[in-house]
């Protein structure tokens, strides 16, 4: 068995000696370096830009605006709306301009700051509220329904109300935006940080008026991805092909950090409004949820975004009456994109806030009106009317619960709250139910090609990028399980949109489920010939024959997956296929808001304590426990390094990671010294993740396995929602916190707790 | 023209008269090729660049991890730079980190993972096994840290490869008089540092460089002349007398550490958390000083301790009061050609608390660094100083609250009236750090938290470090 096997991440070796190349790394012959030069205003005209000055700088080699591009100047990846290159008006602080082409990084960011623009300030919407004032928005106002919610509210036991602000979350991966092109005879091949190798072929192409078929796009590995590289790369790929293809000269581009944290989109922020009827056991009777997504001011992949905080405004629980309303804002502000989660861990704490505040009303355990409220038999549709059939949230809760000693430990931590004077702890439980699936449905599609060559070692590619999520390994695991070979046997290569093309990218957790599938196709096509060839060759039948260790057992005869491999290629056999596959049972109607989005769910929960100081908010994990669900898992050592990470990470989002922005639409945090992702010592002190044992997917996907990057992210939410308890213990009223629970926003609840105003 | 010479992994680089203000990241990255250290934020806080250096100190080889971003090529002069690429045996055999990192699956994209093996092949060969602490200055954004940490206490087990060699002889071989480059002195003494600089009092004077080269990476400025000290021995001291410690200004931030932490156990403690690994072995205490910052973490504590600090111009000196020091924003009582040559602190019970409150624990700057040194004799408070950063221009007493104290028995009562003085003492901003309201009111919880541990054990109030449960 080659899947299910803990083997180490591919790169394992060459990461930690230096020698696993990034796009930055790759060497070229004499490049040229660009930088973009920003706006400093959040909405103006363009008064006069006059570049004297960058031109004359030391090591500029030219500068362009938008009219020195050769054709589209669109970096958009959804609606045309997002020029790479500023023309008339600009629309958020750091918006690109010009384009500076030097003969080094330093001359480029050096000559950048030399321009000087007159701007004519228009209106700037900056905020939910602004953009709300202003109807400004992308879409009409969204609705998914179910039941009905107005009546049933009427009619319930009990009522509450709340609000709830989610901040943005900055991806933060470690390697920053980067691209290369080179000019190869009039085509242009581009070496591209990206998670969609297919949208920078296809915007390149636009970009310098050239059919596809003019562009191939490279891709061996990100370090980092997280959402951030799904369309905010094209912006560098685009520079980067224009000029090399001007100059004749090979083009790099990479973003300063601060550039980066300036000009890329984030996780979409966030205010949800909530309303809920229930009964005196905590159970939902109704539920209304209005959402508020921050945009930004291009469209990018916001609507998908938006509705995926929909989709997951249920987590996992069935709500009988519900009513879910989107807006999406359209602002003067960088413009949101893809992070992990996608939305969902937006619509997910939602709904987690609610049950919450539910228990607080109540006097309840909130873990009792959680599972009151799970879903169940004949309590599982969905409030887009899907069917949920694979739930397991009950019974992987109850083993949690177990594991972790929840109940044992809240009594605890209520003796502990009772004689600590400053320091008091909180625990929450929250579970995790993440649709898997593109909710466009056309994109749940992917390719491998394949080739064995006459030694037997086998040419591996597909679709999908790696972003250090172990992608590669783990398809390789699945050509060398069908082969039955080895994993040293399959050479993992780059994407390239010149292999596989028309590719999704790598998002939405679909990277092993797509990809894994198209990569088991192919190898079956291959392996089926070879069968063919075999059974003739040594006088038996397709079935009696065997891939097992390297070997293949043919009828009575043994011989080596390379020996037949050779005397295949002798046979005249085809020994290179490709592979595809396609989604199956998917159907959505996304204005109706009805149908299946999703093949099946991925399932978890995590049990966070956490202890803060009362006196300055401080606080900190002391231990977390997650059970997670991840099917059959293809390679448990890679599934928990993604639970992991994605629990830090989520972790992250809702304690120390705020964005802040200036009354000018200014970002002010916008590198690692002002934005504070999760350092090592923030991880929690006691981390306790398992793999849910029996999980096994009730759909045909790759070796039963379940998708993983995504789901784990939402079980941050247990951190925030156990600090949001410590609180609690400091008064009597409900800590209606908003997200990121910073110090500086937990001393202030614990204050509210006491009466004390700021 | 001069030149510098360092060991590259091994092999002697002599630069003919470089740019004084060139990285070590870039010269690695572009002009030797060395593309395994990565450049993750330019800045200093990301680790992704971490190299190890070896250098001689007081006669004695040490290795310290440092960020390539913000290191200048002439700080290497005489010193052994190892990157990624040098960490294997030559034959292709892994360091025990290395091999430890693959088998814990302790790298997920990689782009950290130089930076994460340089950090615990410098740890490894000290023998550290701090791991929260020594690898605080690198970020993970794909692992969560919980299978790094797995590989580090691994590895830590392993004995040190048979490969390492001892270079300690040839860096004495280096080590030569001053320097002089194009943009950049190198002097090799204090006198001769400072009969320069009195000539040249415009140049800007380099010690560890994590806050210069900000300057310069990030707000693009050109910075010279320079002139350098980390080669000057005689800054570089620590003495102790019967009055109290002398530490030379060109002191790191670490051994400041290792130097107080038997005498001052919270300063210390906070300097645990002042900045990172990497900087801290960078960072001289005297440019912390110096610098002039309102959010330096140093001033507070050493205020409070009543330090005194040495200024030299030429072969005259003075000594002020260090609160003296810092006259408003942006303005230090120092003369053209004067610095900051030494600071001494004298002899105390240890009565200090030093509080340092930031978004994260780790490494990062405080919104406010609040450090109470109380004398209670017979119930009544005898004498205090507390002091303040991230309240106002400057590092600042908070002489209102101390007059609260000061006569007045050491209660609950003393202490809530004093707290309100807090508002006569500072008028802090908002900023990304914290808002006005926060820092106020945190700042007098601070005095609550130093009256309860006056009385109770730290396990109380502390969540982390010193006397966390």
């Amino acid at each position: 068995m080659s899947v299910a096997k803990p083997n180490p991440h591919d790169s394992g070796p060459s990461h930690v000696s230096g020698v696993a190349r990034y796009t930055d790394d790759m060497p070229l012959a004499d490049p040229v370096h660009l930088a973009f030069g920003l706006s400093s205003s959040a909405h103006a005209k363009l008064v006069l830009v006059n570049l004297d000055a960058v031109r004359a700088a030391d090591g500029v080699i030219e500068v362009l605006t938008a009219a020195d591009l050769p054709a589209e100047n669109d970096v958009s990846p959804s609606a045309h709306d997002e020029p790479m290159l500023a023309v008339d008006t600009v629309h958020f602080v750091g918006q690109p301009i010009f384009l500076v082409v030097a003969t080094s990084h330093r001359a480029a960011r050096l000559a950048v700051q030399l321009g000087s623009i007159q701007y004519e300030d228009l209106p700037a919407l900056l905020t939910i509220d602004d953009a709300m004032a202003a109807d400004s928005k992308f879409e009409e106002l969204m609705l998914f329904q179910n039941g009905d919610a107005d009546s049933a509210m009427a009619s319930s036991d009990n009522q509450i109300e709340g609000s709830m602000e989610i901040g943005g979350q900055e991806h933060f991966y470690l390697e920053g935006q980067a691209a290369s092109a080179q000019p190869n005879e009039g085509d242009v091949l581009v070496h591209s940080s990206t998670q969609h190798p297919t949208e920078i072929q296809h915007k390149v192409a636009e970009a310098l008026g050239v059919p596809m078929n003019a562009v191939r796009v490279e891709t061996r590995r990100m370090g980092g991805g997280f959402g951030g590289k799904e369309s905010q790369g094209n912006s560098l790929a685009v520079a980067c092909a224009v000029v090399a293809m001007r100059l004749n000269r090979p083009a790099k581009m990479r973003y300063d950090r601060d550039d980066d944290m300036i000009i890329t989109g984030k996780r979409h922020d966030f205010r949800i409004k909530y309303k809920a009827g229930f009964d005196n056991n905590g159970r939902l009777q109704s539920v209304i949820f209005e959402q508020f997504a921050k945009c930004g001011w291009a469209l990018d992949l916001s609507l998908p975004v938006a509705d995926r905080a929909m989709l997951h405004a249920d987590n996992a629980y069935y709500l009988p009456n519900v009513r879910i309303l989107s807006h999406r804002l359209k602002t003067n502000t960088v413009s949101n994109t893809a992070f992990r989660g996608f939305g969902g861990p937006q619509g997910i704490i939602g709904i987690e806030r609610v049950l919450d505040h539910i228990a607080y009303d109540l006097g309840l355990d909130p873990l009792d009106v959680r599972r009151v409220n799970f879903y169940g038999e004949g309590r599982d549709v969905t409030p887009y009317h899907m069917t949920v059939e694979d739930n397991i949230t009950p019974e992987l809760v109850d083993e949690l619960v177990e594991t972790s000693d929840y109940i044992a430990r809240r009594t605890q931590i209520a003796e502990f709250n009772k004689t600590s004077p400053i320091l008091k702890r909180g625990i929450s439980l929250t579970p995790v139910k993440f649709g898997i699936s593109f909710t466009l449905t056309h994109l749940n599609q992917a390719g491998a090609l394949v080739h064995v060559y006459s030694d037997g070692s086998i040419h591996l590619n597909h679709g999908g990028t790696e972003m250090g999520q172990g992608l590669f390994t783990k398809v390789a695991q699945v050509a060398a399980e069908v082969f039955g070979v080895g994993l040293d046997m399959v050479k993992i290569t780059a994407t390239d949109t010149a292999k596989v093309p028309n590719t999704s990218a790598t998002a939405a957790s679909s990277g092993a489920d797509l990809n894994g599938m198209a990569c088991k196709a192919a190898c079956e096509t291959i392996r089926e010939r070879l069968k063919d060839f075999a059974a003739q060759q040594w006088q038996t039948t397709p079935e009696k024959i065997i891939f097992r260790d390297g070997m293949v057992q043919v009828g009575e005869t043994l011989v080596s997956f390379a020996e037949l491999a050779a005397a295949a290629y002798g046979g005249r056999v085809q020994l290179s296929a490709t592979g595809f596959y396609k989604t199956p049972k998917i159907k959505w109607d996304r204005l109706a808001g009805k149908g299946r989005p999703f093949l099946y769910f991925s399932y978890g929960a995590a049990v966070t304590e956490v202890v803060i100081d009362t006196l300055t908010g401080e606080n900190r994990i002391l231990r977390s426990d997650i059970l997670h669900d991840v099917g059959r898992s293809l390679n448990p050592a890679l599934d928990i390094g993604q639970i992991e990470g994605a629990y830090v990470q989520g972790a992250g989002w809702l304690t120390t990671e705020e964005l802040v922005w200036d009354d000018k639409g200014k970002h002010l945090t916008h590198a690692p010294s002002t934005y504070k992702i999760p350092a090592c010592s923030d991880r929690p002190k006691e981390f306790n993740v398992n793999l849910w044992e029996r999980g096994e997917n009730v759909e045909d996907t790759i070796y039963k396995s379940k998708a993983v990057g995504e789901p784990p992210f939402n079980l941050g939410i247990s951190a925030f929602l156990a600090l949001s308890d410590a609180v609690a213990s400091c008064g009597d009223v409900y800590p209606d916190m908003d997200a990121p629970a910073t110090a500086e926003r937990v001393l202030k609840t614990v204050d509210m707790e006491k009466g004390i105003a700021w | 023209m001069g030149q510098i010479r360092f060991l590259l992994n091994g092999d002697e680089v002599v630069l003919d008269n470089p740019n004084p203000t060139e990285t070590l990241l870039d010269f690695l990255r572009e002009n030797r090729k060395l593309t395994g250290t990565k450049e993750g934020c330019n800045e200093g806080d990301c680790g992704a660049c971490t190299v190890s250096v070896a250098a001689l100190e007081g006669g004695r080889l040490t290795h310290r991890a440092l960020n390539a971003c913000i290191l200048f090529l002439p700080q290497l002069h005489g010193k052994s730079v190892r990157t990624v690429e040098g960490v294997s045996a030559p034959d292709g055999r892994l360091h025990p980190v290395q091999k430890a990192m693959v088998e814990f699956h302790g790298s997920q994209c990689g782009f950290c993972t130089p930076g994460f093996i340089m950090s615990m092949y410098t740890a490894h060969r000290d023998g550290r096994q701090d791991f929260d602490d020594v690898l605080a200055g690198n970020l993970c954004r794909c692992t969560g840290y919980a299978p790094i940490i797995r590989a580090a206490e691994a590895a830590a087990k392993e004995p040190q490869p048979d490969w390492l060699t001892d270079e300690a002889d040839r860096l004495k071989a280096m080590a030569g008089g001053d320097i002089t480059l194009d943009g950049a002195f190198l002097p090799a003494t204090v006198d001769s540092f400072a009969d320069w600089y009195a000539e040249n009092p415009d140049a800007t004077i380099v010690g560890g460089a994590t806050d210069l080269g900000l300057w310069v990476t990030k707000l693009m400025r050109n910075l010279l002349p320079t002139v350098f000290v980390h080669r000057l021995e005689g800054m570089q001291q620590i003495e102790v007398t019967d009055e109290g410690i002398r530490i030379g200004a060109g002191v790191t931030v670490a051994r400041v550490r290792g130097a107080v932490v038997d005498r001052y156990a919270d300063f210390a403690e906070m300097l645990r958390r002042y900045g990172s690994v990497q900087v801290r072995n960078s960072a001289t205490i005297g440019g912390n000083i110096a610098n002039g910052s309102p959010i330096g973490d140093g001033p507070p504590a050493l205020i409070a301790l009543g330090a005194t600090l040495t200024l030299r111009r030429g072969s005259e000196r003075r000594e002020i009061l260090l609160e003296d020091f810092f006259v408003a924003y942006g303005k230090q009582d120092r003369q053209a050609g004067e610095f900051v040559e030494s600071l001494f602190i004298p002899n105390q019970p240890d009565t200090l608390a030093c509080y340092k409150i930031s978004k994260r624990f780790d490494q990062d700057i405080s919104a406010v660094c609040g450090c109470f040194n109380i004398t209670v004799e017979n119930g009544t408070v005898t004498a205090a100083r507390i002091a303040f950063g991230g309240m106002a221009a400057t590092p600042h007493r908070a002489s209102h609250v101390e007059a609260a104290l000061v006569g007045q028995p050491w209660t609950e009562s003393t202490m809530n009236t004093a707290s309100e003085a807090f508002a006569q003492d500072f008028t802090p901003l908002t900023d990304v750090r914290g808002s006005a309201e926060y820092r106020l009111r945190t700042a007098k919880n601070l005095l609550r938290r130093y009256f309860h541990e006056s009385a109770s054990p730290l396990t109380e109030t502390r969540i982390v470090g010193r006397g966390a449960a």
